[in-house]
């Protein structure tokens, strides 16, 4: 588990971006619950912190695809694939995030990408 | 006896279809009848991703693998005749298929620029085949002439210049995208083409292509030559509804349906691009192109044509909604704007091609536009509503 930031910067309803490698994005929720998935939505690239969060499900901010945030899951198309779920505790009034050790499923343009690299 | 129910389009509307009526409990038969000979992909990335090479066909399909639809698929087969008396729907091949209902939901093609045909080099861009054979002719160092600014051209003129091409795009309008944005948003849209040494010709139309073979040059209105050695024309879409003629269906620029995607036909129903509906939001009747559109509606199409009852569509599920990408900026629009609306940018800065402008009427906001702005364009999003939604969320 990795120290990532206090709770208080993350407002009930909002997300954050953390930027690791692939980035994960960590979501408050109304009820006040802290869950962590993958950032990038399986689809296409777009950052799923920028998205719409209703109860425990992230609509991406660009093509409409929904993910549980729970499991991972996708709950609406166009995305095929799930994201990763990280764990997630808050110690100390601070979130801490312990990676996914699986294979992230990242969009096609982007997994091109990367192997160009 | 097994119902069966005939859906004609295999692309997002006609997927999204078959997805709806599963979904909502229908265990007969599916016949989904596809012009294409491609399983249903998505378009978006053909102007973009696609064309770059960033992105492969296969990454392109819509169905995820381990879906069972249960679809007897009938692709590269169009259909060719709608019945209305016995409701049968005869195919390109001969085959006549008799069924118990209809939805309709065979799309939009690439308008032609006239007098342009059997010219190598000269292209469209609609489908994947057509992305195929513009990726083959994108070489670095060619020169590229794209007629039309609009959102396709512009994304293929972005693609074409990360791809090393001299690019020039031609519009006929004095501001490209005016009459989607506006002027002053369009102006500055328009503006991203010189950022990235694209030139912009505007106010002047095409007078013809030139070239024996393969085209050699575009000849403008105005006497400008200009050489080419690649051209694509994108200059809109016409819905594909010809093969509906003497169907009965009512057709008036694409099948005229009410909000729900109901006909003037019982047990025929259309949705996506090739439907003429009424949209609540805009309080009139638009055919709508849009990616989400073809996504979301056809849910509601099915059930008018089950009768069943749905889930209440969710709240601002009505405001029209689109993107593009252009030259690493994510561009997003929402909602419907009229001739006259103001426009202000609430938020970044226009010269930084990252910033929020909102259309208002009456005081009210009633479009949004994002460039590189995906957070708080949702929340903008998110607020806009039809008029009644409004009035009963307010009362």
């Amino acid at each position: 588990m990795q120290p990532v930031c206090p709770l208080s910067a993350i407002p009930r309803g909002e997300a954050f971006r953390w930027d690791v490698e692939p980035p994960v994005a960590i979501f408050h929720t109304e009820d006040g619950e802290v869950f962590a998935i993958d950032d990038t939505c399986t689809h296409q690239d777009a950052s799923l912190a920028d998205g719409w969060l209703e109860g425990c499900e992230v609509e991406c901010p660009l093509h409409a695809s929904r993910f549980d945030l729970r499991t991972g899951k996708v709950d609406a198309p166009p995305a095929k694939k799930p994201v990763r779920t990280h764990g997630v505790e808050v110690i100390d009034g601070v979130v801490h995030v312990g990676l996914s050790d699986e294979e992230p499923n990242l969009p096609p343009s982007m997994a091109t990408n990367n192997e160009a690299k | 006896m097994k119902r069966t129910i005939a859906i004609v389009g295999a692309s997002l509307a006609g997927l999204s279809a078959a997805r709806a009526l599963r979904d909502q409990s229908y265990d007969g038969t599916i016949i989904a009848i596809g012009a294409e000979r491609h399983e249903p992909y998505d378009r978006p990335p053909l102007s973009k991703d696609f064309l770059t090479g960033a992105m492969a066909a296969a990454d392109l399909a819509l169905g995820a693998p381990d879906e069972d639809l249960d679809v007897q698929w009938r692709l590269g087969v169009p259909a060719v005749r709608l019945s209305a008396a016995d409701r049968s729907i005869t195919l390109a091949d001969g085959d006549e298929i008799r069924v118990d209902g209809v939805i309709v939901a065979t799309g939009s093609r690439a308008r032609p620029l006239p007098g342009t045909g059997g010219l190598e080099g000269v292209h469209t861009l609609r489908t994947l085949d057509d992305a195929i054979a513009l990726r083959s002719d994108l070489t670095a160092g060619r020169r590229l002439v794209v007629i039309g600014a609009g959102f396709i051209g512009a994304e293929v003129a972005s693609s074409a210049r990360s791809l090393d091409l001299d690019v020039t795009v031609v519009e006929a309008l004095p501001t490209p995208l005016a009459g989607a944005l506006g002027v002053e948003m369009g102006a500055i849209c328009a503006g991203l083409h010189a950022d990235h040494g694209v030139r912009l010709l505007t106010g002047v139309g095409v007078a013809r292509l030139a070239g024996s073979s393969r085209v050699e040059a575009v000849e403008l209105a105005d006497g400008t030559r200009l050489p080419a050695d690649v051209v694509v024309v994108g200059i809109g879409a016409q819905p594909n509804v010809e093969w509906l003629a003497n169907s009965g269906l009512e057709i008036a620029g694409g099948v005229v349906t009410d909000a729900t995607g109901a006909t003037n036909l019982p047990g025929v129903v259309a949705t996506g691009d090739c439907a003429v509906s009424y949209r609540p939001y805009t309080g009139a009747s638009v055919r709508n192109e849009h990616w989400t559109h073809a996504l979301e509606h056809p849910a509601t199409a099915v059930a008018t044509l089950l009768g069943s009852a749905t889930a209440p569509r969710r709240p601002g599920s009505d405001v029209p909604y689109f993107w593009s990408d252009q030259y690493g900026v994510r561009i997003q629009f929402a909602g419907h704007r009229e001739e006259g609306d103001p426009v202000r940018v609430v938020e970044g800065d226009p010269d930084q091609r990252s910033f929020l402008a909102v259309y208002e009427r009456d005081g009210r906001p009633v479009a949004v536009l994002g460039l590189n702005q995906p957070r708080l364009f949702t929340r903008w999003r998110r607020q806009l509503r039809t008029p009644d939604q409004a009035a009963l969320s307010a009362s």
